[in-house]
């Protein structure tokens, strides 16, 4: 048995004490990303969440058009900080969907009176069966669809004033 | 007065728990009837990933997500859909990570293999000090 062999076990213990400060120091995004980014909007039909504001099924995605697809909900209070953000990005022409979360019409139509309605559909999703199946872990999160209905890219949480431009430049080279 | 006045307001205070004000899913807290359909979702659930109590898994966790996820492996376990498609659906939205059974990828094989190393290691070890011993 040569020295650098009776050495293993010490070089083992300073490398497993390494690793154990990188992930002190370094803790781990706790960030739950859809991995759907670059792939279609998967199928589903959901009905209108308030009257007035028609239904969102996969199909009117891949319009020709790029469009913002954004789950929401009138309980989440994040929401409410996102909502003046989507009502920018709508008056700068950006087309909205949105998918309403575990909710019902009174606490969406409320919502929409009290923080503005930046959507052009509106689907009430009250399982989170449609946030299921497009890999997302919570509200608000915003998806960037291009024209052709494939998801370019997530937003996990809300969007703030900062992101405005980005997304903006992000639609118009997806047109 | 203002005491009282503020112990019965943390009375009636509700936390902000960024929790809907919809109940739970149908099956996100009832058993399937079938006992065999119910034992199977069991299974999957336990090693199903909680989205948002990481760490739990949805069968533990009280999370209203978790309650969605459940409701959705019971409906279509009684739809008649196999546990490893779900788990494969699953995977496919959120990776790997989303469950807790460990791969069989070959990324995976050095940690299947690491026991396998560590006991010849040993063996190793243990075998050359008994020959020293007798010697």
């Amino acid at each position: 048995m040569s020295r650098a062999f009776r050495l293993l076990p010490i070089i083992l213990l300073v490398w497993v004490l390494l690793a154990f400060a990188w992930r002190l120091i370094q803790p781990p995004d706790p960030t739950v990303r859809s991995q759907l980014v670059n792939r279609e909007v998967p199928h589903f039909v959901l009905q209108p969440a308030v009257a007035g504001v028609p239904g969102l099924t996969s199909a009117d995605f891949a319009t020709g058009e790029p469009r913002l697809l954004n789950l929401f909900g009138s309980w989440c209070i994040p929401c409410i900080g996102e909502a003046s953000v989507l009502e920018e990005l709508q008056r700068k022409g950006v087309k909205i969907d949105g998918i309403a979360i575990r909710d019902t019409e009174s606490g969406v139509s409320g919502f929409l009176k009290r923080h503005g309605n930046p959507y052009a559909r509106i689907g009430s999703d009250p399982n989170s069966n449609v946030q299921l199946a497009l890999g997302s872990a919570g509200v608000p999160e915003t998806f960037i669809v291009d024209s052709s209905g494939v998801i370019r890219r997530q937003y996990v949480g809300p969007i703030g004033a900062s992101d405005v431009p980005g997304i903006i430049a992000e639609l118009e080279k997806l047109r | 007065m203002k005491a009282i006045a503020l112990a019965l307001g943390l009375l009636l205070a509700t936390p902000a728990l960024g929790q809907s004000n919809m109940p739970p899913s149908y099956w996100a807290y009832r058993q399937l009837p079938d006992a065999k359909q119910e034992a199977k979702a069991q299974a999957l659930m336990q090693e199903l990933r909680c989205l948002v109590c990481q760490g739990q898994s949805i069968a533990d966790s009280d999370a209203e997500l978790a309650g969605d996820m459940r409701d959705l492996v019971r409906r279509r376990i009684a739809a008649g859909e196999k546990p490893e498609q779900i788990r494969a659906w699953l995977i496919e939205r959120y990776g790997d990570w989303v469950s807790y059974r460990p791969s069989t990828a070959p990324i995976a094989w050095p940690l299947w293999a690491a026991p396998l190393v560590l006991l010849i290691f040993g063996g190793a070890i243990v075998a050359g000090r008994l020959k020293r011993k007798r010697s």
